[in-house]
């Protein structure tokens, strides 16, 4: 068979949509870091605008619900200066049968310049970019298990600001690892940016011991899995997984799983926390750590602002 | 119509026999085969020289959509595909709207493919009706309006007492019934468990999918006795339990198809729909068992798998597409190429395609089971000639189904197939011949 060029690199190798980090060169990732350092200072003015992206028009696409990384990607896209235009399409035009390729053509007809997309099915982002008008921009915001570059995106800019290098750290992602995007864009992004050490951490139902094949060591203990770690990912456990065959109860996965202070304890002095939000509080964190001095959550919602910011004026000026 | 095949290359798999010669046609039979005497006047002369005169072939896996889309001519399309790729005998699976659950249906299906003479239509039965899974269908009853078999197709019967009753009804009557291995519950997913699938973030279909549901059959064939085809194995763990199930001398037989014969799920690529097939792609390792099983006989034929699916149902996200690939037109292509990569002689090769899936049908074909699969004086003349040196490279719209998407296509394969059919003759009658441009 024959190999495919990467669909969100053009052949000279610059960013045109952002469908995930695996297959990214490390330098595109630092560039997009070093590209979100400079609009960090744009959202610290009083006038947090820039008109980079000005006359442009940005479709957020929510085939799935999300209020919060929706309403960064918006704010994101209002700072460049874009028209934004919010579709919550799990309401609307699919839903009356119009077919998701249906959509784009129309929004397409519309003169979209950029699609945020946000779909339940791993994949989808590529069918729109391989679909949409060449002058098309598609950024995936999140498809079903597969990616969540923004947010891996803006962990690795929180772990390089508080952590400096990449080249010295042990991170441990702790949770639901199988069904999450996030976390297989924060394990392609941190093997990209050269981390010995990802730790992969839960019980076997939801952290299977063919994550390995990606490069993670897989722990099925938590004492184990988060000692001496530098960096601590917790994964949100989301509703449906807390009963039934994955886990027996939401109880007993924080009894073994769930980060409390005194196993934080086992981790570097100096360890940061991290979390996708929205937290769990007493499900996969103890309040005292989400809230605590290792708690970094709230500078990974800044960030991200930031890191969407560099993502959509990058792609945009990179033409296919 | 009295035909002579001229210096033809005769291939017959199941004798062996492999040299050049000519083929007399009279009546819808071979009435002479290697050496013709001058007494014979034919009333058309095929001059065969540099091509192979082989058998038609048998593919044992095909869906051509009727009932359900008469409307679309389905079965007329994709029984002239069947045609131009070489294919003179199918077996057409259950999983039509409405299933083929009732003798009427059958009857119906038989009868359309009859007066378009293009191919012969062995029909498998619904093993259960609606493919259900709870009652069972009337096989004596189906059988003599026509099936070769009874099938689930891609269902299950979750119910393992019902499957054992099945098992049991169908052994009454020797009917042979035809499964393919996979357990409802851990083949829920949509692509093979493995790094590819764990990387893509899709839902994994593990082998014990396809190992739990052979243990199962096999342990219900030892109790019941009853004569199993094992449909589309896909893995090198199920083809290693067909091997010792047969060394064991149950009664069971199985085939693969062309996807996992070539393919892995590497090739899924950046999500691309045209390799969401059922069953899902494996590993390198699997292909490779599965071609060496096909090359041993442990399995025995190798299919098409023919599903035509329409562009809609396929630009959809990887998991939402309907899963299937057209095939019909290929089959001979891709065996020759498997033949190719594993040096065999081109009786071994062609075998997986001609008397050994006509030896898995066996007498549920009748008086055909003597001859079709087979170039045998006074057998039945359904003939396949074609080029083995021509090489052709696959394109979606110069194909003759209706179904365009197959992960073979030149653009995302890279590769020619080998083999270009020339002529196919069903009963002695031409059902394709290729129009030189």
């Amino acid at each position: 068979m024959l190999l495919r060029r990467n669909p969100q690199l053009n052949r000279h190798g610059e960013l045109i949509h952002l469908l995930s980090i695996e297959g990214l060169p490390k330098a595109v990732l630092t560039q997009i870091l070093d590209t979100a350092g400079t609009f960090l200072s744009v959202n610290e003015r009083e006038v947090k605008k820039v008109p980079l992206l000005r006359g442009k028009s940005v479709f957020n696409l929510f085939f799935e619900n999300s209020t919060r990384t929706r309403t960064t990607f918006e704010i994101a896209a209002k700072r460049l200066s874009a028209d934004v235009i919010n579709l919550d399409i799990a309401r609307s035009s699919t839903a009356k049968g119009e077919s998701l390729l249906d959509t784009i053509a129309n929004l397409s007809a519309m003169h979209a310049d950029m699609f945020v997309v946000r779909h339940s099915e791993s994949g989808a982002p590529y069918l729109i970019a391989e679909h949409c008008a060449p002058h098309v921009h598609v950024v995936n915001a999140g498809d079903g298990r597969h990616a969540h570059p923004t947010q891996g995106l803006l962990d690795m800019y929180t772990i390089r600001h508080f952590k400096g290098d990449f080249t010295q750290l042990r991170v441990a992602i702790v949770g639901d690892i199988v069904h999450s995007r996030v976390a297989r864009s924060d394990i392609h992004a941190l093997t990209t940016l050269g981390v010995p050490e990802i730790r992969a951490v839960g019980p076997k139902t939801l952290v299977p011991g063919d994550l390995a094949q990606m490069g993670v060591r897989v722990c099925h203990d938590m004492a184990e899995g988060i000692r001496d770690a530098d960096v601590i990912i917790m994964l949100r456990l989301q509703n449906e997984r807390m009963s039934g065959a994955m886990l027996p109860s939401a109880g007993e996965f924080f009894k073994h799983f769930g980060l409390t202070p005194d196993k934080l304890a086992l981790a570097q002095p100096d360890a940061i926390v991290m979390h996708p939000g929205p937290i769990n509080r007493g499900v996969e964190i103890d309040s005292a750590v989400a809230d605590g001095a290792h708690s970094v959550i709230l500078p990974q919602v800044s960030f991200g602002i930031a890191v969407r910011m560099a993502v959509m004026s990058m792609i945009a000026g990179n033409e296919a | 119509m009295k035909l002579l095949i001229k210096d033809g290359r005769l291939v017959d798999p199941a004798s062996g026999l492999d040299r050049v010669g000519d083929l007399f046609i009279a009546g819808g039979r071979i009435v002479a085969l290697g050496d013709v005497s001058r007494d014979f006047a034919p009333e058309r002369t095929l001059d065969a020289s540099g091509l192979v005169v082989a058998p038609g072939l048998v593919d044992l896996a095909a869906r051509l959509r009727e009932p359900g889309h008469e409307h679309e001519g389905m079965l007329e399309s994709e029984l002239a595909a069947a045609a131009a790729g070489g294919v003179t005998g199918l077996v057409c699976l259950p999983d039509t709207d409405p299933p083929l659950d009732e003798p009427g249906l059958v009857e119906m299906l038989k009868f359309r493919a009859r007066r378009l003479s293009r191919c012969r239509l062995f029909p498998l039965g619904a093993l259960t009706r609606g493919l259900a899974g709870e009652a069972l269908t009337e096989m004596a009853e189906l059988s003599e309006a026509g099936c070769v078999g009874f099938s689930q197709a891609d269902a299950a019967i979750v119910n393992t007492l019902t499957l054992q009753r099945a098992l049991q009804y169908a052994a009454t009557y020797g009917y042979a019934v035809w499964l393919r291995p996979q357990d409802p519950w851990l083949g829920g997913g949509v692509a093979a468990s493995g790094a590819v699938a764990t990387r893509l973030g899709l839902s994994g279909v593990p082998v014990a999918a396809e190992t739990v549901a052979l243990h199962t059959l096999f342990e219900l064939v030892r109790v019941t006795g009853a004569r199993v085809h094992l449909c589309r194995l896909s893995s090198a763990a199920g083809a290693e339990l067909l091997r010792r199930a047969k060394t064991e001398g149950l009664p069971v037989t199985g085939d693969v198809s062309i996807n996992s014969l070539h393919l892995t799920d590497v090739d899924i690529g950046f999500f691309d729909s045209a390799m969401r097939v059922t069953p899902p792609l494996r590993q390198q390792r699997d292909r490779d068992a599965l071609q060496a099983a096909l090359a041993d006989g442990t399995l025995d034929a190798l299919v098409s798998d023919h599903t035509p699916v329409s562009s809609d149902e396929k630009t959809l996200p990887f998991g939402e597409a309907t899963p299937g690939a057209t095939g019909l037109e290929l089959l001979l292509g891709l065996a020759l190429r498997w033949g190719e990569q594993r040096r065999l002689p081109l009786t071994q090769t062609l075998a997986r395609i001609t008397c050994d899936p006509v030896r898995v049908l066996g007498p549920a074909i009748g008086s055909l089971a003597a001859s079709a699969g087979r170039l045998v004086e006074g057998g039945v003349a359904d003939i396949c000639v074609f080029d083995p040196a021509a090489r052709w490279a696959v394109r979606a719209d110069a194909l003759v189904s209706q179904g365009k998407h197959t992960p073979f296509a030149f653009a995302s394969s890279g590769f020619e197939l080998p083999g270009r059919v020339h002529t196919t003759l069903v009963a002695g009658g031409v059902a394709f011949e290729r129009t030189l441009a």
